[in-house]
């Protein structure tokens, strides 16, 4: 009877949906027509060459940018929504940290803007530290860390205040491969304690551990499924060759 | 072979860079032009008021080149003085003449004494008269560093405050700090009042220092109150502070930024009474009222020479703090470039 009401239970457990997006900077079209949906705690990849589109579409999801077409919504409300911003925590491309200020000074700062503090601050820095394993690092000013640590400390930054949805922007990209399987094992624990992810990665076999994965090239998706429906749909053995198949390997 | 392809590369870059190319071709020009107009206009007759002088006096003095008001009672020329009107009250008590000086500007000074005595020599024939002094401000011990410090003090707090303020808002942009911030559910608005806020502390701290170190230190007049100084220090910083985050937003790096001290720093320094505003064309004084420096400046020449109280700077003050609020209002707008919401 009411149909246009009756919502159906796929939308139900979309936390990220995106619909007929396009944004163009100028003559430059980067995203054009995308259509996707993230469901309830899977890890969702965007799978892609650099120039693709996927950072600008991060940046629309997280409610920075604004499409010409078509909409967002996260977690029920149509972006940008400023309230909707204390529930999804952000890990950008490039470490967006303050240089002369340690790791635990950092974390204090965005920490306070989620309004995290006193002894429930504490108690998080250290459990998030643990996570990211820098619990010896954490009175070193930053400019002195790593690449990988720096990267560690972005990730810790993502969830200090326990978002419910993670937008992580190529979280190992210049990470060591030990180190990038403990990270992609510490997003699988999040996964199992029910956080939705959504990644972006320009590397094949991440693209593997996702659950479900969109190809994106030139700002159009060009695939989208489960590594191994992909592999599947273009008879292909690795998620390289699928990419290739689906014609994102040639320009 | 290294040299020409260096030498190459560096023109290549200039050349994608249009606005350094510009800002080191024309920046030059414009100060200059700046310079010529300031410089030109430099004498400036003295303003006298004639308290019941005899005609064959006032001729005398014009054609020394002062000009000349006449006034019927003294008190009517010294109020006129008190508003900086006049530059001195020459009147005659007996034969003796009488001369009263505004006193807070020593190139004022001197130049009222030249016409005074050259005019005096004339009419009696006897050089040499010297005629009784008065001042309505200090006395005449005033040199030339009272005058321009009490400026610098202002100039110095916004030049600073506007040069780290605007590089520290850019910093967080370059580093990408500032999408990380707008990534939270942190306003615009917030973290422009939060930099006011935590500049807001240094400003105050510097504020004091300068206040306190060029009176105390430099010994630099200071006739009316200190934290009337600290309190305009403090106003001009705000403006210099919002005014550098603002103008951050449209550099790309620190260098950019640096292009705006001879555009926006550098020609406020000529409007802030360092060089007589008087000389100037009405057009290019109307522009100095366009400028932050030029309040400060003037409320901090009134404290710190004059004596002025609350009742004077209160224009001067609102001026300020109509500029901070329009700075910040403006930065807010444009951190919406980053972050639409």
């Amino acid at each position: 009877m009411n149909l246009v009401t009756q919502p159906n239970d796929d939308s139900h457990s979309d936390c990220i949906a995106a619909v007929h997006v396009s944004r163009s900077f100028g003559k430059r079209t980067v995203l054009d027509d995308i259509s996707l949906t993230v469901r309830k705690g899977e890890i969702f990849g965007l799978l892609g060459p650099s120039g693709s589109g996927k950072t600008t579409l991060v940046r629309l999801i997280t409610g920075l940018d604004i499409p010409n077409g078509g909409t967002i919504t996260l977690l029920g409300e149509k972006m940008p929504k400023l309230d909707i911003l204390s529930r999804i925590g952000y890990m950008a491309q490039s470490d967006a940290l303050y240089g002369e200020l340690t790791a635990q000074e950092n974390l204090e700062f965005f920490s306070a803007l989620y309004g995290l503090r006193g002894t429930k601050l504490k108690s998080r820095i250290k459990e998030v530290a643990e996570l990211v394993k820098l619990s010896d690092d954490l009175k070193k000013p930053v400019q002195l860390y790593s690449g990988g640590m720096k990267r560690r400390l972005s990730l810790a930054v993502a969830l200090m205040h326990g978002p419910e949805v993670l937008v992580l922007d190529e979280p190992t990209v210049g990470i060591d491969p030990v180190l990038r399987k403990s990270i992609w094992d510490e997003l699988d624990n999040l996964r199992r304690a029910g956080v939705t992810m959504l990644v972006t990665t320009h590397v094949m076999d991440e693209a593997e551990k996702c659950d479900r994965l969109a190809m994106i090239r030139d700002g159009k998706v060009i695939a989208l499924g489960s590594p191994e429906q992909l592999k599947a749909d273009s008879q292909a053995s690795s998620m390289e060759d699928a990419f290739i198949a689906f014609r994102g390997g040639v320009a | 072979m290294r040299i020409q392809a260096l030498a190459f590369r560096i023109v290549r870059q200039f050349i994608k860079d249009k606005r350094t190319l510009a800002l080191m071709l024309l920046a030059p020009l414009l100060v200059l032009t700046l310079m010529k107009f300031v410089f030109d206009g430099q004498a400036v007759d003295p303003r006298i008021g004639a308290v019941k002088l005899p005609s064959p006096v006032i001729e005398s003095l014009q054609k020394n080149g002062a000009v000349v008001i006449p006034y019927e009672d003294e008190r009517t020329a010294m109020d006129r003085m008190a508003e900086a009107e006049l530059d001195a009250v020459l009147s005659l008590k007996g034969l003796q003449p009488h001369i009263t000086l505004e006193g807070s500007n020593p190139s004022k000074i001197r130049s009222v004494m030249e016409v005074a005595q050259k005019a005096l020599q004339q009419l009696t024939g006897i050089s040499g008269i010297q005629p009784a002094l008065s001042y309505l401000h200090g006395s005449g011990d005033r040199d030339i560093f009272d005058y321009y410090g009490s400026v610098l003090v202002g100039f110095f707090s916004f030049f600073f405050v506007f040069l780290i303020a605007g590089v520290s808002f850019l910093r967080e942009r370059t580093t990408g700090t500032l999408q990380r911030l707008l990534a939270t559910p942190l306003r615009r608005w917030e973290i422009v009042a939060g930099y006011l806020l935590g500049f807001g502390l240094f400003t105050l701290l510097q504020a004091t220092l300068i206040a306190w170190y060029s009176t105390s230190v430099l010994g630099i007049a200071l006739e009316g109150s200190f934290l009337l100084v600290l309190f305009m220090n403090l106003l001009l910083a705000l403006a210099a502070l919002t005014l550098g985050t603002l103008l951050s937003a449209y550099a790309q790096n620190e260098f950019q930024m640096f292009q705006f001290i001879p555009l926006i720093v550098v020609p406020q320094i000529f409007f802030c009474g360092l060089i007589d505003l008087q000389s100037m064309p009405d057009w290019l004084q109307a522009v100095g009222k366009a400028l932050p420096l030029y309040y400060g400046a003037d409320a901090l020449r009134g404290i710190m020479l004059r004596g002025d109280g609350w009742r004077e700077i209160w224009i001067d003050s609102g001026a300020l703090l109509g500029f901070a609020v329009l700075f910040a209002s403006l930065n807010v707008l444009a951190l919406r470039k980053h972050r639409r919401i």
